[in-house]
């Protein structure tokens, strides 16, 4: 992984001194509320509900097994002793003390690591595939230009107070893992007929109050223009983004209004003068942080391991646990494997401080001393030799991450939600747990086959429910606590957005509406079908009607 | 009327310039006040004969919706250009001053003014501005102390246009 050199940890160091002194200067009185909060929101710090909320940036979701003691330390040392893995592949500490963060920030340096840009409206943490590097259907290798994107992106002098938060995905394989299309911009590596590099780029996505499904702008941007072509973007946005309104102010909807025709003619036009920028990426950058990227130190195995067969063979559940969790891996006798943090009864994406720990002995164990943060807010060990699968099965039982539950029901994309969030309309983490219990016959689960079912406590969608097969959202009515339900929608490459089935529900009636949309689509559905496709086939009427059929749910409201 | 000091290349300065038309219920005068002054872009656009007519220094101010390029023919009969920022959270002013710099081709004074604080100084001086008046409580003195808390930055800006990957190389530091 990238290792910093002076010039980073520098930039890094200062950046604690400077927030030092304006979290300094805010005690003393010398900086207002309003001029103190964009301040630590450019650093990650929110005030919350019950105490300040610190978001620590794990760059394209990649974390060493020495980063990953610090977060565990400092979980123990200036929180409860737990963090929370988000859907932007990174950490939050849900009670840290305000004028302890500089120090925390302090000790994250020590490590490589910050807080920079985890929150404000400025380009935020670069996400990408959390396969990178071992998938069998990669393209190129994204981490580079994810890092090369990170170093243009810290303090951009430019794009520091854009209308709105900025969010871009990189992804480089066949295969979508990144949600790509709704993010502000998405960059699509491809190779042309000569065998080039270059970049479809994408842009306008976006979840929140007005989910919009991503643009094509330019079919191939080449590689070394990835920066000067993002800047032009952002020019046309920070310049002719609304500033009016905090609900139009994110590029979609710029996009949206002109039209993206002619919005790709504004950036083209300001691509145009950029040509021979600086920016421009020379062969020696991309080589020089590529060499930080090389593959590790892989064994000649044969692609069939005796033992894991046996072990498969020998053992139902760990057999269950190999069909969900274990991923193909391009190495012959290596597979990527899922540590589930979605364990009924646990936070989707929590993990405690020893837990942490855990993980970092595993990968240093079995992984190479690495992994990876998934947006679906779980921990990837993506180098493992298939003879050591069911030692890592194992430990991760034994670690409370061995939920074979990866791609189906149970493995629920949650947002803090009202336990938590200042901004969430309603609660999401008991209703993840409350269908968790529901679907906890795994037979049952695996017989319901893949399915995304996501939750957001309010329209920010930090819990992606305009993707999820089924998707839940809180809202407000008069003070109570509803649950808007669609189905429908799909991430990846053939992303769509869910449709509403019809009004809400109260909290109660959750698990039986999850439970009658199970039922209709089992009673219905074709062989090897998905529940997503069977929606897309039959559409919402016959989901609709058996979820409101009578008037059993009489909550519904 | 902007405070009576302003940080003008690294050095705190008094004030010499009038800015006028800044405030929204401020009239334009019939009557143009001595010295040197920063009108806004609609009255040099209207008044252009006049303001030309009194051979003092004379500057346009930008407001965050205002195109730099308008500006672009008439650069040689300035000193100055404002740019305004009404609220420190709107950015526009940033891209005006990267247009005005790189685009255009102004190499005088450029002033960023209005709710400007010690905190947006890196910025602002990344971004091309050598003159910065800030909000009226805001102590000068104070924020020079704020103006490059970072040595090397990774990104190339108007202040210098080579991003650290290109030094890197240059220097021969990298591993």
């Amino acid at each position: 992984m990238y290792r910093y050199d002076a010039y980073d940890q520098a930039l890094v160091d200062e950046r604690v001194a400077q927030f030092r002194d304006q979290t300094r200067r805010y005690l003393a009185g010398e900086l207002t509320e309003d001029e103190f909060r964009p301040l630590r929101l450019r650093n990650g710090l929110y005030i919350q509900r019950h105490a300040p909320m610190l978001r620590v940036a794990i760059p394209y979701g990649l974390l060493a097994s020495r980063q990953l003691r610090t977060l565990a330390a400092i979980a123990r040392d200036f929180d409860r002793g737990y963090g929370h893995f988000s859907t932007r592949q990174n950490l939050q500490y849900n009670w840290p003390k305000l004028e302890s963060v500089p120090d925390i920030l302090a000790k994250l340096a020590t490590v490589e690591m910050h807080a920079i840009q985890t929150s404000g409206n400025c380009v935020r943490n670069i996400t990408t595939d959390h396969f990178a590097g071992v998938a069998p259907d990669e393209i190129v290798d994204p981490r580079p230009f994810s890092e090369i994107l990170r170093q243009w992106s810290t303090f951009h002098p430019e794009f520091n107070w854009l209308p709105r938060k900025f969010k871009i995905a990189v992804n480089a394989a066949e295969n979508d893992r990144t949600a790509l299309l709704f993010h502000d911009i998405g960059l699509q590596f491809v190779r042309n007929g000569a065998g080039e590099i270059g970049i479809r780029v994408v842009v306008g996505g976006g979840m929140g109050r007005t989910p919009l499904i991503g643009h094509v702008i330019n079919e191939f941007v080449p590689w070394r223009h990835m920066l000067t072509y993002v800047e032009a973007i952002l020019r046309v946005y920070n310049r002719y983004g609304r500033r009016d309104n905090l609900w139009k102010a994110r590029i979609k909807i710029l996009v949206k209004s002109l039209g993206p025709e002619a919005f790709a003619r504004e950036v083209e036009a300001e691509w145009a003068a950029a040509q021979d920028s600086p920016s421009v990426i020379t062969d020696e950058e991309l080589a020089r942080v590529s060499a930080h990227f090389v593959a590790p130190a892989y064994e000649k195995l044969p692609p069939v391991d005796g033992r894991y067969v046996q072990s498969l063979a020998d053992s139902r559940a760990f057999k269950r646990w190999a069909e969900r969790n274990v991923h193909a891996h391009r190495v012959a006798g290596y597979a990527a494997v899922t540590l589930s943090l979605k364990k009924t009864g646990v936070p989707p994406g929590d993990a405690t401080a020893e837990q942490m720990e855990r993980v970092a002995d595993m990968a240093d164990r079995f992984s190479f001393g690495e992994l990876r943060v998934s947006h679906e807010q779980n921990l990837i060990l993506a180098d493992v030799r298939k003879r050591d699968l069911f030692a890592v099965w194992l430990a991760a039982k034994e670690a409370g991450f061995a939920t074979p539950n990866v791609g189906l029901l149970t493995n629920i994309i949650s947002c803090p939600g009202g336990d938590f969030c200042s901004l969430a309309n309603a609660k999401s983490l008991p209703i993840a747990e409350a269908i968790q219990r529901r679907f906890d016959d795994l037979d049952y689960l695996h017989d319901i086959g893949e399915l995304d079912l996501n939750i957001s406590g309010c329209m920010n969608s930090c819990g992606h429910h305009h993707v999820g097969h089924i998707g839940i959202l809180g809202v407000d009515k008069n003070g109570a606590e509803w649950y808007q339900v669609s189905i429908g929608g799909r991430q990846g490459n053939g992303a769509a957005l869910g449709q509403v089935i019809g009004p809400s529900f109260a909290a109660a009636d959750m698990p039986d509406v999850v439970s009658r949309l199970i039922e209709t689509y089992l009673g219905e559905r074709h062989d090897d079908e998905l529940f997503v496709d069977t929606v897309h086939r039959l559409g919402i009427a016959p989901f609709k009607q058996r979820v409101y059929a009578g008037k059993e749910l009489a909550h519904a409201a | 009327m902007l405070p009576d000091r302003l940080i003008r290349h690294g050095r705190v300065e008094p004030e010499r310039w009038t800015f006028l038309g800044v405030a929204a219920e401020e009239p334009a005068p019939d009557t143009l006040p001595a010295g040197p002054i920063a009108v806004p872009l609609a009255v040099w656009k209207g008044r252009r004969a006049d303001l030309l007519a009194r051979r003092e220094p004379l500057g346009v101010w930008l407001a965050p919706t205002d195109e730099p390029a308008e500006l672009a023919p008439d650069l040689h009969h300035l000193s100055l250009i404002g740019v305004h920022f009404p609220k420190f959270a709107d950015g526009r002013g940033y891209s005006t001053a990267v247009l005005l710099r790189t685009r255009y081709g102004w190499r005088g004074e450029l002033r960023a003014f209005g709710d400007v604080g010690r905190d947006q100084l890196n910025e602002l001086r990344r971004t091309g501005f050598d003159a910065f008046s800030l909000a009226p409580h805001r102590d000068p003195e104070a924020a020079l102390a704020s103006l490059a808390p970072f040595k090397l930055p990774y990104q190339g800006a108007v202040d210098d246009p080579q991003p650290l990957f290109r030094k890197r190389f240059a220097t021969g530091a990298a591993r």
